[in-house]
């Protein structure tokens, strides 16, 4: 018999076994919801499917009476607008700076510890301190995505660049480069690819620093609807909201690495990528 | 362009890193136009003594000097070189990677070219890399190169800059016996078409005798059975090499006596 480490799953099998898992969430629930239901048809803790997408599909059609939009364009768009703006800030600080601590050791020297103890701090520790110093509007809460995201990049991309060869920036240098043509042409670039990587993995985390601060004090955002309608145990709506969360994080993640994939070839090349 | 007499000279070079002596008592002088081969056993200092020419690694005492002035502690355009891996930028295709030297030295900002610029320095490229037989691999990314391929890309970058001196680091230790042969044949060419120096460390002592003017072996010669880093290695044979080309006996045996014994006792000093 082969070894059980030699078995591979084809293709069409591989999306089978991949959808099982799913099928079986699916299933437990079903059958949890349809007893509850059976007991008490009012029940709200495990809405059937179809009360969901009733509910979820009255949120994405219909206009609130109180505002005159509808709720889930706007939570998505205010949602999605604090995380870009917050992945975007981070992404370019990560960056530079990775790229000043990873290619200049002076540099390194000065940044890296100060760099080290603020990624450390809890970033939702100091959310208090944020509302407090931007008040309660949208800079507060891209500031807690930048502070909780941005070390991370920083030394994720630090660390890359200190683990390229040294041939390389060697090599540049008998090639006539400058300090600063090393950094931006060689360094910089390839950077730029793990860049991509390392904010996917940021990902997770800048969702959950922005749903806290939505919970916390918003007028509008995913994060704020779900903590709005917690109060009556809504889970009719808090159930699609994450899924939709869930989706929304998902082709985030799937266009990033689709970008990465396309542009930087050589990059997962040598990764050894092997999906 | 005449080439002074003595481009490079070494007088009581000594390396050490704290107490440690790698290199000791290093006396040379090289013209320019010659190949030089390194050999020795593994550990002992070939390879700082490249970084020393190269100006990664600084000399702790004597002279070095490169045209009578002090070589300069930091690579420049002058070295060229080729290591045993990493040598070319994996996010550059083959015509990228020979064409970043006239991209650096045109555009101090950008470091890139457009426009007609950028088509010149593309000709020149492309004539380069046709010389080293890369022409259909023009816009290949290195990972698609397999290693023989890497280093005559690395070779053709290195040359862009037309350096007075190449330094190779084992270029071909990685590579198959009958890839090793052409590589052979091209090294040969270019050093003879463009009068190139070149300074090559290899461990294969057949090698060093068929492309190099002139062979160095390295090796430890005194030695403290108490203080085993007080002593380091320096140049014991200086052998112009003739047009036979073929090891004389002894030495091929010496030096591969020398790595033998080397490896067994674990006297290796890691650089």
């Amino acid at each position: 018999m082969k070894r059980l480490i030699n078995y591979t799953p084809s293709r069409g099998s591989r999306w089978l076994l991949g959808l099982v898992p799913f099928a079986l969430v699916a299933m437990v629930y079903l059958a949890l919801s349809n007893a509850r239901l059976a007991e008490n048809p009012d029940d709200r803790l495990l809405p059937s499917p179809a009360t969901m997408a009733d509910t979820f599909s009255q949120l994405a059609t219909e206009a609130s009476v109180r505002t005159g939009t509808i709720p889930l364009w706007d939570d998505t768009f205010a949602s999605l607008e604090r995380l870009g703006l917050g992945i975007a800030i981070s992404a370019l600080i990560g960056l530079i700076v990775g790229l000043f601590t990873g290619g200049l050791p002076l540099v390194r020297a000065k940044l890296s510890p100060l760099v080290t103890v603020v990624s450390l701090i809890p970033p939702m520790a100091i959310l208090p301190i944020l509302f407090i110093a931007f008040g309660t509007g949208e800079m507060a809460k891209v500031a807690l995505i930048v502070i909780g995201v941005a070390p991370f990049l920083i030394r994720d991309l630090q660390n890359y660049a200190l683990r390229l060869p040294d041939e390389q920036l060697i090599k540049a240098q008998t090639l006539g480069a400058s300090s600063w043509q090393a950094l931006t042409r060689v360094l910089l670039p390839q950077l730029t690819t793990r860049l991509i990587d390392s904010t996917r993995l940021a990902l997770g985390s800048a969702w959950l620093f922005l749903i806290a601060a939505e919970a916390i004090a918003a007028q509008d955002g995913l994060g704020y609807r779900i903590f709005l309608v917690r109060r009556y145990l809504s889970m009719d709506v808090i159930l699609p909201y994450v899924a939709w969360i869930t989706l929304l994080a998902f082709v985030i993640d799937r266009v990033l690495a689709l970008i990465s994939r396309r542009s930087f070839p050589w990059y997962h090349a040598e990764a050894g990528d092997r999906e | 362009m005449s080439h002074p007499k003595n481009l490079l000279e070494a007088r009581r070079v000594e390396k050490r890193y704290g107490n440690q002596v790698v290199l000791e008592r290093i006396d040379f002088r090289v013209e320019a136009g010659e190949f030089i081969t390194l050999v020795g056993a593994s550990g002992c200092g070939k390879t700082t003594f490249l970084k020393l020419l190269l100006g990664t690694e600084r000399i702790s005492r004597g002279e070095l000097t490169l045209d009578g002035r002090p070589l300069p502690d930091e690579p420049g355009p002058d070295r060229g070189v080729v290591f045993q891996k990493y040598s070319v930028f994996p996010h550059l295709t083959v015509l990228g990677n020979v064409m970043m030297a006239e991209e650096l030295a045109g555009s101090r900002w950008l470091g890139k070219l457009f426009g007609s610029a950028r088509r010149r320095a593309a000709e020149a490229a492309t004539a380069r890399i046709e010389e080293v037989g890369l022409t259909h691999a023009l816009h290949k990314y290195p990972h698609e190169l397999s290693g023989g391929m890497q280093q005559r890309l690395a070779i053709a970058q290195a040359l862009m800059m037309q350096p007075r001196i190449l330094l190779l680091d084992e270029p071909f230790g990685a590579l198959d016996p009958g890839i090793r042969q052409d590589m052979h044949v091209l090294i040969t060419r270019l050093w003879r078409e463009q009068q190139l120096t070149i300074f090559m460390i290899t461990h294969d002592v057949k090698e060093a005798f068929a492309l190099g003017t002139r062979l160095w072996v390295f090796d430890k010669i005194r030695h403290d059975p108490q203080a085993p880093e007080a002593y380091g290695a320096t140049i014991t044979y200086d052998l112009a090499i003739g047009e036979n080309r073929r090891p004389p006996e002894d030495l091929a045996r010496t030096v591969d006596a020398m790595s033998e014994r080397r490896t067994q006792t674990h006297q290796e000093t890691p650089l």
